[in-house]
């Protein structure tokens, strides 16, 4: 990989080489949130080429599935897929089964779903951003987000007992209906939310600095996202407006009223880091519209009136996709005659957006690909599975 | 644009290339392909006007116990409709044409593919194992795959 | 009794107790503030910080002392053994022997010299020599890259931080720090920072430059002593961390006494050219030899707060922009200041 990338006379005629530097950024790297590895190819600081290794993390989440006992036994394991936001992994494998299985469910259900993938999608932003906040050196404001987190957990733990692995939506229905309390307490969280979300904003995302570190740098060119299939956050940072919520409605997202946040460039090119956060920090504003929207009509009914006994599918094939907070989380499950799944293909968005590395980093300098990687999002969790 | 007019563009640019399909009653609509002839078929859907699929949104590979097969499933950004394509090779000669060069975003799925179920990717530029070890022996999404004893001196099984 | 006494007497004695004074100082410093950054960090975060040990966790730092004492000394299989070694205890050095020249009070000074701030200056970048070395003989590449980082640092932002110093001089006429701090005596009104003891036109035309000059020796302060935003040669989120990811244990502790001592000594330059030094604000009220020394540990001390406030808010710089504040900024800025305060000292 070492080559000469220069060689300078000195007057007295002595050759001087300048390398390239090879250097292994990761698996235990402070800044690649988790067990990435990334082989960096150094010209001084500027970053020549980057290579990622990964599976340090490979649970062989496809192989277990095929061989459980049933296809709701799956969901726990979906849980430790993206285990910051394991309510929409869960979501997005209850959509895709209950496509396979053509199930109805009733709208509580969905009203419920909603209120809960929203509200992980709060707080998985939440992390994304103070992560993002520590690779640029900013170690305040990740606290600030995590306090609010704290809340959001705590409202999934009164639901389902659990803090980061719910098992709580299944295929059909859900496993306990909402606690009571739990609308005051979301209402509550809600507006203190509202407060702090501005505070934390202005603190970090506004500072002098860290435009200058995040603007113009990592840039992500609108055909080339759609080329490498980058969705969620990653996609709308550059300028395509492109939601599954709203393009390709699944549940009932088509009955609120909320706005597709796209980055515009606003401190620099668009599809830059600072874009592609700034629209995860905006997102929450619109995922609480949302949770207001739904908690204000959230229709009366049996939660697990439609979570079938037995599930044997016809055999054939389904996709089934969702709005993760990182991107589209799709499930592909193929079903042949019998009650554990044939084949279960997760379609993670943090290892699809992962991808591009290589093509957004190059030219820019070592700390700029710690800043790309954060702005990335990604969980090795679900990029490795 | 419905399964049945993209698959009628199918067949008529590619004729006997296009095997089966199921186009109704079914949760994806979905056409099985002659394998060779993928590529091209990628390249069509994705210049072609009316189709416009550039969205790639998932590759995955399967195991038919017998065949393996490929499934893409595509998404047109522009016009917004779905088609799932499909290729079945056999196991002891698992050939299948990359799209890499078609959509970008397959090099990685393909590399899954190829390291899960040992389907090799014809034309991919970099097809290496990518979620398993370097130096891991055999392809563990296979039906017939037995687990190894012992890995680098390591007990597998627990 | 008798022969304690006598030796005490001895001049060679007397010369090595005094000059360990600092190093006491150094050490209980090191306490209180590895304590209160610990703390401040936290109020500023929203969090508690040490609770445990003691009141409010105030035995947390002896804790930590003893805990790094015990702990295993790791030299690196691959690194440069000797120079490995060496590094910290220069780096140390290099803060200690600038700590000869600072007037701590009217009755205490290491060492009187009329080169004063010079000298600080000079033996103040023994430090770089210490941590490219750490970062060399660690034998690992992001020590190296750290090193690299921090010596392109330290010396880049020397520049402006020395022509701040050259634009103070020049008022006072002097560069030792003692003489310094006696010409700003007399109340707040004679500090530099306020126009220092001269006539009142000159005075006035003399704030708005000296104010720049401040700012400016405060930044290049700030990253010289590599701490946010300027931390780059440690940044934990792409270094490692930096320079020192190789030590451990002891060596470890010396790189933190180091980086804690030079906060303190780059803080006391700041309050010796600007705030009157050991100087009482309120002119012959609480001033003296001892009241000296506790203004000026306490205007030090608000220094070192003000740097642990920056760094627990701002986000990191990146290398090019590092380099640009420097040479584009700061440079010019100082350059223009020394003109703007020759012509004032002059006319």
């Amino acid at each position: 990989m070492t080559e000469t990338t220069e060689t300078i006379k000195t007057s007295t005629g002595r050759v001087l080489r300048t390398e390239e530097m090879v250097v292994n950024m990761g698996p235990q790297h402070p800044s690649t949130h988790g067990v990435l590895r990334l082989e960096v190819v150094l010209d001084g600081e500027i970053v020549v080429d980057v290579i990622p290794h990964m599976g340090y993390l490979h649970r062989c989440f496809e192989k277990h599935c095929e061989h459980m006992t049933s296809y709701q036994q799956v969901v726990p394991y979906v849980d430790r897929m993206d285990y910051v936001a394991s309510m929409t992994n869960e979501m997005a494998y209850a959509v895709a089964a209950e496509k396979l299985l053509k199930i109805e469910v009733p709208e509580r259900v969905h009203y419920i779903r909603i209120i809960m993938s929203e509200l992980q999608r709060i707080a998985s932003h939440l992390i994304a951003i103070g992560t993002f906040g520590i690779d640029m050196g900013a170690f305040t404001p990740f606290l600030y987000y995590f306090r609010d987190r704290e809340r959001i957990l705590e409202l999934f733990e009164m639901t389902c007992g659990a803090r980061l692995l719910y098992n709580y939506i299944w295929i059909g229905g859900l496993s306990h209906d909402l606690p009571p309390g739990f609308i005051e307490k979301t209402r509550e969280f809600i507006t203190d939310f509202k407060k702090t979300l501005k505070e934390v904003n202005d603190l970090l995302n506004y500072n002098e600095i860290f435009i200058k570190r995040t603007a113009n740098v990592g840039v992500l060119p609108k055909d080339l996202a759609i080329n490498y299939a980058c969705s969620g956050p990653m996609l709308r940072g550059s300028g395509v407006s492109w939601d599954l919520r709203r393009d390709d409605p699944y549940t009932l997202y088509d009955r609120f009223e909320w706005d597709v946040i796209v980055g515009k460039g606003e401190m620099g090119t668009v599809g830059d880091v600072w874009d592609r956060n700034m629209v995860r920090q905006r997102e929450m504003w619109e995922s609480l519209r949302i949770i207001e929207q739904a908690l204000a009509s959230l229709p009366e009914g049996d939660v697990q009136k439609a979570i079938p006994k037995r599930i044997r599918p016809v055999p054939g094939d389904a996709y089934g996709r969702v709005e993760g907070p990182r991107g589209e989380l799709g499930f592909y499950i193929v079903a042949e005659d019998s009650v554990t799944p044939y084949r279960i293909k997760a379609r993670a968005p943090a290892f699809v957006n992962l991808s591009v590395i290589n093509e957004i980093s190059k030219g820019a300098m070592l700390a700029d690909l710690v800043a790309i990687i954060g702005s990335i999002d990604i969980v090795l969790g679900e990029v490795d599975r | 644009m419905t399964a049945q007019e993209i698959h009628d563009i199918l067949k008529a640019q590619f004729g006997d290339a296009v095997l089966e399909a199921k186009l109704e009653n079914v949760p994806d609509p979905f056409a099985k392909v002659q394998a060779d002839r993928i590529l091209d078929i990628a390249a069509f859907v994705r210049g072609d006007e009316r189709l416009q699929f550039d969205y790639l949104m998932c590759l995955s590979g399967v195991d038919y116990k017998g065949k393996l097969g490929v499934t893409y499933h595509l998404y047109s950004m522009v016009h917004r409709h779905k088609f799932v394509l499909k290729v079945e090779v056999p196991t002891d000669a698992p050939n299948v044409p990359s799209v890499e060069s078609v959509w970008k975003t397959a090099d990685w799925h393909e590399r899954e593919a190829f390291d899960l179920y040992g389907l090799n990717f014809t034309g991919h530029p970099d097809l290496r194992r990518i979620l398993l070890p370097y130096d891991w022996e055999g392809h563990p999404l296979r039906k017939d795959y037995q687990t190894p004893e012992y890995y680098n001196g390591m007990k597998v099984p627990y | 009794m008798e022969t304690l006494l006598t030796i005490l007497n001895e001049p060679a004695v007397t010369a090595v107790l005094l000059a360990l004074l600092p190093l006491a100082f150094i050490l209980v410093y090191a306490l209180v503030v590895l304590y209160g950054e610990m703390k401040m960090a936290a109020h500023i975060q929203n969090r508690l910080a040490y609770m445990e040990n003691g009141w409010h966790g105030t035995l947390q730092p002896f804790a930590d002392m003893l805990k790094l004492l015990q702990k295993e000394d790791i030299i690196p299989a691959a690194a440069d053994k000797f120079l490995f070694i060496l590094a910290p205890y220069l780096v140390f050095v290099g803060t200690y022997a600038s700590f000869a020249v600072l007037p701590f009070s009217s009755g205490y000074i290491g060492s009187n010299i009329d080169l004063g701030i010079f000298y600080l200056v000079a033996v103040s970048s023994l430090v770089v020599v210490g941590l490219l070395m750490s970062g060399w003989a660690s034998n690992n590449k992001w020590s190296l890259f750290g090193a690299l980082r921090s010596a392109a640092q330290i010396v880049s932002y020397e520049i402006p931080g020395v022509l701040a110093i050259l634009g103070v001089v020049m008022v006072y006429g002097t560069m030792n720090m003692q003489t310094m701090t006696q010409m700003q005596e007399g109340g707040i009104q004679n500090w530099l920072i306020l126009g220092g003891d001269l006539p009142l036109g000159q005075k006035l035309a003399l704030i708005p430059f000296v104010f720049v000059l401040f700012v400016i020796y405060l930044i290049s302060s700030m990253a010289e002593v590599n701490r946010t935003p300027f931390d780059l040669p440690e940044a934990e989120s792409e270094l490692v961390q930096g320079y020192n990811t190789e030590y451990s244990g002891m060596k470890f502790a010396i790189f933190y006494l180091a980086e804690y001592a030079n906060l303190f000594l780059v803080s006391a330059v700041v309050v010796v050219m600007f705030f009157g030094g050991w100087s009482s604000p309120f002119g012959s009220f609480m001033n003296g030899p001892v009241w000296g020394g506790f203004w000026f540990v306490a205007k030090g001390m608000f220094f070192v707060f003000f740097n642990i406030w920056l760094r627990w808010t701002l986000p990191r710089l990146r290398v090019d922009q590092l380099m640009y504040v420097s040479w584009k900024v700061l440079t010019p800025f100082a350059l223009v200041c020394i003109v703007a305060i020759g012509f004032i000292m002059v006319v």
